[in-house]
């Protein structure tokens, strides 16, 4: 490729960051339109069946729904603007904010789906490289079965089975709605698996087509121990693939995580947004979604970015 | 299209073929086969919690309702879940894809665009926000919200074929010798598209099932009467008691089961249709 046609970082970040806020805008609409255009009227379950219809005129002047729908929008984004992200009805003035809300619980799910995504990567890379370097044999198959019953099992029935085991019978880790690091284990081990058993075919793979380079056998050619010629030469070539799709899977850490925390009974967005489901509070469900969103779109910049850095080629176009 | 033989098929395509051919007879079958009636219809009135024996394999659950029975009308209930969401998505991803892919400039700027939008959501967050807006979720709103965002797997792999394939000599030779766009697309570009689409809905057919239940199981509405969903959120209410985990052990295995077949077929499928994709993950 000619020089000339390189992006510089600065332009390819800035870019990506356009893209993302499109993204970020689309999913507004999205959510606000769901919320919106389809039937179910949220003052109903606000105010309750003995609501007089002044209480439900202030409910609705409240909520805003007497505005026409572009109005309607127009607030929404105003709220994103002001970083309050809406306020709950009725009585807003003795509520928390929505971005209150949100501020509160965040660092919970920050924190299990870093844990998750952990969990993952330490599995996953010695379980994928040992099935590359004994490809064939017991121990390939056995880490192959492990990935596929980790993609098959269900998060809602593998939370359970593990705090049946860990918890109730060994006794050995702390319960649902427990706090501090040690209740994280299994939550963590929960919402990782799925990715562990993704990643751990990609290292697999990844290592196994490395392993075939010409290098190698040219750094075994000149006697290095096996050790380096594993360890050094084919890892990390093989990691930059697994590393790019675990950064671009965080995603699906936080759907996971939606699910664990119900399992867990810990608290986080997840429990935000189900608990504002039931209660058709509707300003708190609409913030959620967006900063899930919003995270998902700002983490796949990241892993762009890091990647564009690492790998000039791919900032083309 | 031509088809590489099937002895190429490996033997865990097979072993995952064969799985989702039993989940395929026993939905078929399976309100045939139960035992005993469910829902509406269970007037037995068996005891609740019988353990299992040889006339409840499974037990009765909290209502007196025969468990192994209400899996295999659950089996049902996913299969036909299943094959219309899996179906309509293809339809709606492969038109979507091919036409930005075919037709290029704005069509595919916008699809683009909406496909960027849809992926900047979890999937399941999607399919929460949708089933959420309706109070009494039915079968069509789980449609619905399953088909908003499953498009878009379709439309992605039909465009980059098709971005790919336009380009190819022989598609160029077509349309020099005249022929119509429709002709190029139905006789040149969709044939070979069929490849890369029926892995794409073998993979599908497990993640349906999964979301499913996942909805179910964060209580959001009983969507699907006797879904596995619905069993296994059930099911985890008395896993504590001893004895009782077979409640959320029968569904959650009955979930495993096909999600598992889907993808030891779908790795299989890849692979035999593209050898060169071999190992590959």
């Amino acid at each position: 490729m000619l020089p000339s046609a390189r992006v510089p970082i600065g332009a390819f970040i800035l870019r990506r960051l356009g893209l993302g806020l499109i993204s970020i805008l689309g999913v507004s609409v999205l959510v606000f339109l769901f919320l919106h255009v389809i039937p179910g009227d949220p003052v109903d379950h606000l105010a309750g069946g003995d609501a007089t219809p002044e209480q439900r005129a202030a409910l609705e002047h409240c909520l805003g729904l007497d505005r026409s729908m572009p109005a309607q929008f127009v607030g929404f984004l105003g709220h994103v603007g002001d970083l309050s992200l809406g306020h709950q009805c009725p009585d807003p003035a003795s509520k928390p904010t929505v971005m209150a809300l949100i501020a509160d619980v965040f660092p919970d799910t920050m924190v299990l789906a870093v844990a998750g995504m952990a969990v993952a990567i330490a599995l996953a890379l010695p379980l994928g490289i040992l099935a590359a370097i004994r490809r064939g044999t017991w121990i390939d198959t056995m880490a192959a079965m492990l990935s596929l019953s980790g993609i098959a099992v269900p998060l809602m029935l593998l939370g359970p089975l593990l705090l049946l085991w860990f918890f109730l019978d060994l006794g050995w880790l702390p319960g649902p709605s427990e706090t501090g690091a040690m209740a994280l284990i299994l939550p963590a081990i929960a919402v990782g698996t799925h990715l562990m058993a993704l990643l751990a075919r990609m290292t697999r793979s990844s290592m196994v087509e490395v392993l075939g380079e010409d290098y190698l056998r040219t750094a075994r050619a000149k006697g290095l121990p096996e050790l380096s010629v594993v360890g050094k030469h084919a890892l990390r070539n093989a990691l930059l693939p697994v590393i790019t799709i675990a950064g671009l899977q965080f995603g699906s850490m936080l759907s996971g995580a939606i699910i664990t925390e119900n399992v867990f009974a810990r608290p986080g967005l997840g429990s935000l947004l189900v608990a504002a489901i039931n209660e058709r509070n509707y300003p708190v469900v609409q913030g959620t979604v967006l900063v899930i969103a919003g995270i998902y779109v700002l983490v796949n910049i990241l892993v762009d970015v890091a990647y564009g850095v690492a790998d000039p080629r791919i900032r083309r176009a | 299209m031509m088809l590489p033989p099937l002895s190429r098929l490996s033997p865990s395509a097979r072993l995952g073929g064969a799985m989702l051919a039993i989940f395929i007879v026993l939905a078929l079958l399976g309100p045939t086969l139960a035992p005993h009636a469910v829902g509406d219809r269970a007037i037995e009135g068996f005891p609740a919690f019988l353990p299992a024996s040889w006339a409840h394999w499974l037990g009765t659950d909290q209502n007196g309702v025969d468990a192994l029975s209400q899996l295999l009308h659950g089996a049902r209930a996913a299969l036909v879940l299943s094959l219309v969401v899996v179906a309509l998505c293809s339809v709606i991803g492969v038109t979507i894809g091919v036409a930005a892919g075919y037709f290029r400039g704005a069509v595919d700027l916008l699809v683009s665009r909406v496909i960027d939008i849809l992926l900047a959501f979890p999937g399941i967050l999607l399919n929460i926000a949708i089933v959420a807006t309706v109070a009494r979720p039915g079968m069509a709103v789980l449609v619905v919200a399953l088909v908003a965002n499953g498009w878009v797997g379709y439309a992605r792999v039909a465009r980059g074929q098709v971005l790919s394939l336009r380009e190819r000599d022989y598609v160029q030779a077509a349309r020099a010798l005249g022929a119509s766009h429709w002709r190029v697309m139905s006789r040149h570009v969709l044939p070979n598209l069929m490849g890369p689409v029926i892995v794409q809905m073998t993979f599908a057919f497990g993640t349906v099932v999964l979301v499913e239940a996942s909805l179910s199981f964060l209580g959001l509405g009983r969507h699907v009467d006797h879904s596995w969903g619905a069993m296994l959120d059930q099911g985890r209410t008395f896993f504590w008691k001893p004895g009782f985990i077979r409640y959320a052990l029968a569904p959650g295995l009955a979930i495993a089961w096909v999600v598992l077949a889907a993808n030891l077929l779908g790795d299989g499928l890849r692979d035999w249709l593209d050898p060169r994709q071999r190992g590959r993950s």
